[in-house]
């Protein structure tokens, strides 16, 4: 595997309300290579899009990011302030936006805010250069050179996620986030927006990192799984080998709750709730839910470790079970 | 702009002040009596004499048409008033109700017109700067201080100026709209005393409006920050004006441009106790003289001047909003 483009070392972000304090993403480090594509997943409140939000410095109090880096290409974006933020975003880190319904200024022609976006990082360019930017990637993203004469309230939900990803990868960046991009489409749709967005991303070589709930289109689109339980990160693995063969217990319970074309059963869940994170249970935050969990579970919090190449899971059942001599 | 969406506007302009006129004829004929035998009475019960008083009732009623078919009596009324021939002032007579409207119209629309856009300008890019993260700890806590000033009532405002700049200080004069109205020429001297005048009444209309503009704008503006385009924009690496100025403010300016077109409306009616505070000549001083010698043509022909000039700025509103926001239908 090559050097990786972005590594994140003990990131840790809390929500602090009124006197108490909830770890949303706590101790969360993962690296990813040119080009790779990561998932995240999680249950709502996990703390999925608390991480995506942090690692491009968009989060809004009450969080506060406690501690931890994020290098991408030789810089630390959590020690940029000022004018070199302002910089460092888009040009090397973008996003694709969970609300693409709302995420365009509903006054402003689609033209307009993509070139808004170029003329804020690339000063030199001429105007022609920008048209004709605009006009490229609108045609790389499927859509009509026409639609930048538009203004969003006239383009589909899918034309308008079109737009956005058009927007994410027009300064050509190192690293994509995703989050949650095609929660509010249709199936149909979900496949060919993801589709774009995949084949853009290849053809510019940026890494990504797409968050959301659906583990099959996980399962189709990224290189790499990873999951996140009360702002944990507990798994991680390349995406055959998690489906094959997971590792953590709250992954194995994932993937027996998917219902299955094939077998006729009746559908399972993971019995219980995810915790509160003002108010975690000792030891591992899963052990209340989990079938495996022994005495070290309820006492304490077992850390993350690789378990293989681009693999780690953090749980003391599998830690045994991987000491010992087979 | 679509033919069918102006068409539809102007049809519902032409409607309004229709019903406005029409109102405006029925009302005064539900009064029991007549305006004449009332003015009879009148001398009768100060115990003057009046010989065939009921020669000249029958004789005025002629005059005036009052014994028509109402039909008749309501069409010649609608083509006079298309005609802007409002009839006679009794306050003022000889003088005809619209040529006492249009002497006052002058002075009202500089005033209020001035003052109104100034407060509007002032009060949006200030409550925007309010709700705006990024300013001062010192701007971010003007709002209460605003809220205090639009909860003043704009005529207490003017007379705390009166005291403090015209008696006090003497800095300004006391009222008028100059020195000497029937000795003004087109010369800077004159100019300046005109400016002179007018400078308190403005000002009270902007402190009491700076208020209101900029609440609203606050409002208006915390909504659009709370907006996913402007997360977004913010992630886009966009310089901090740019997202000021056109992704918020050109958002949050929109509900402010509708309450500016009725304001814009309601300025022809003048601002009838700044007027009266400052004795300044325009219609709001009209209305209030019409008032108090219960001139019933002045007063129907100031209310319906104000029905014509709020519809005619919400029309123009209309036609002008496809411009500003593209989501209403062009």
């Amino acid at each position: 595997m090559s050097a990786p483009v972005l590594d994140v070392r003990n990131l840790s972000v809390s929500y602090l309300i009124g006197k108490q304090r909830a770890q949303a993403a706590a101790d969360i480090s993962f690296t990813l290579s040119a080009g790779e594509r990561l998932g995240i997943v999680g249950e709502s409140g996990s703390g999925k899009s608390t991480l995506a939000l942090a690692l491009m410095r968009l989060h809004k109090p009450p969080a506060r990011i406690d501690a931890g880096e994020a290098w991408l290409g030789g810089t630390d974006m959590m020690r940029l302030e000022g004018e070199d933020l302002r910089r460092f975003r888009w040009s090397e880190i973008s996003l694709v936006p969970q609300g693409a319904m709302n995420s365009l200024n509903p006054v402003m022609r689609i033209r307009r805010q993509l070139a808004d976006a170029i003329e804020a990082h690339r000063r030199d360019w001429t105007r022609a250069q920008v048209q004709a930017r605009v006009q490229e990637m609108l045609e790389r993203v499927g859509l009509s050179p026409k639609v930048g004469d538009l203004y969003p309230h006239e383009l589909s939900g899918g034309m308008k996620q079109r737009v956005c990803i058009a927007l994410a990868v027009v300064l050509e960046p190192k690293l994509i986030i995703a989050d949650e991009p095609t929660s509010a489409l249709d199936v149909v749709v979900q496949r060919l927006v993801i589709q774009t967005l995949k084949d853009v991303q290849e053809q510019i070589g940026a890494a990504l990192i797409m968050i959301g709930h659906d583990m099959g289109l996980m399962a189709q689109s990224v290189d790499r799984l990873a999951v996140m339980y009360a702002g944990r990160m507990v798994d991680i693995a390349p995406v055959r080998d998690f489906f094959h063969r997971p590792l953590h217990p709250y992954s194995q319970l994932l993937i027996s709750s998917l219902p299955s074309p094939d077998e006729t059963k009746p559908l399972t869940d993971i019995p219980g709730m995810q915790p509160s994170l003002f108010d975690l249970p000792g030891g591992c935050s899963f052990h209340p839910r989990c079938p495996l969990a022994k005495e070290p579970c309820r006492q304490t919090e077992p850390t993350f470790l690789p378990t293989g190449p681009g693999r780690g899971t953090a749980c003391h059942v599998v830690r045994e079970s991987l000491d010992e001599p087979h | 702009m679509s033919w069918s969406y102006a068409l539809r506007r102007i049809g519902m302009f032409v409607a309004v002040v229709f019903l406005a006129i029409t109102i405006n004829f029925i009302v005064p004929r539900m009064a029991p009596g007549d305006p004449t035998a009332a003015v009879l009475e009148q001398l009768l019960s100060r115990g003057q004499q009046v010989e065939g008083a009921a020669d000249i009732v029958a004789n005025y009623r002629a005059r005036f048409g009052l014994d028509d078919p109402l039909l008749l009596q309501y069409g010649r009324y609608v083509w006079n008033t298309l005609h802007f021939d409002l009839g006679y002032s009794i306050s003022y007579f000889p003088q005809k109700v619209e040529s006492a409207l249009l002497q006052a119209l002058p002075w009202t629309l500089a005033l209020l017109l001035t003052a109104t856009a100034v407060a509007f300008v002032l009060g949006s890019v200030l409550g925007a700067l309010i709700a705006w993260p990024r300013s001062s700890r010192l701007v971010r806590s003007l709002a209460p201080f605003l809220m205090v000033l639009s909860a003043i009532p704009y005529y207490l405002l003017a007379l705390i100026l009166l005291y403090v700049f015209a008696v006090w200080t003497k800095l300004f004069p006391l009222g008028g709209a100059a020195s000497s109205q029937s000795a003004l020429t087109f010369s800077i001297t004159s100019a300046i005393d005109v400016l002179h005048h007018a400078f308190l009444p403005a000002l009270s209309i902007v402190l009491a409006g700076l208020g209101f503009w900029a609440l609203g704008m606050r409002g208006a503006m915390i909504n659009v920050l709370g907006e996913d385009y402007l997360a977004l924009a913010e992630a886009k690496g966009l310089r901090p004006q740019r997202i000021f100025f056109a992704y918020a403010m050109r958002n949050a300016l929109l509900p402010q441009i509708t309450s500016l077109a009725i304001a814009l409306g309601t300025v022809a009616s003048g601002s009838v106790l700044v007027e009266v505070a400052f004795n300044y000549p325009g219609i709001g001083y009209v209305l209030y003289n019409a008032l108090r010698s219960s001139d019933y043509f002045l007063i129907q022909g100031v209310a319906f001047f104000l029905v014509l000039t709020v519809a005619v700025a919400v029309l123009l509103l209309e036609l002008a909003y496809p411009l500003i926001d593209p989501r209403i239908e062009r």
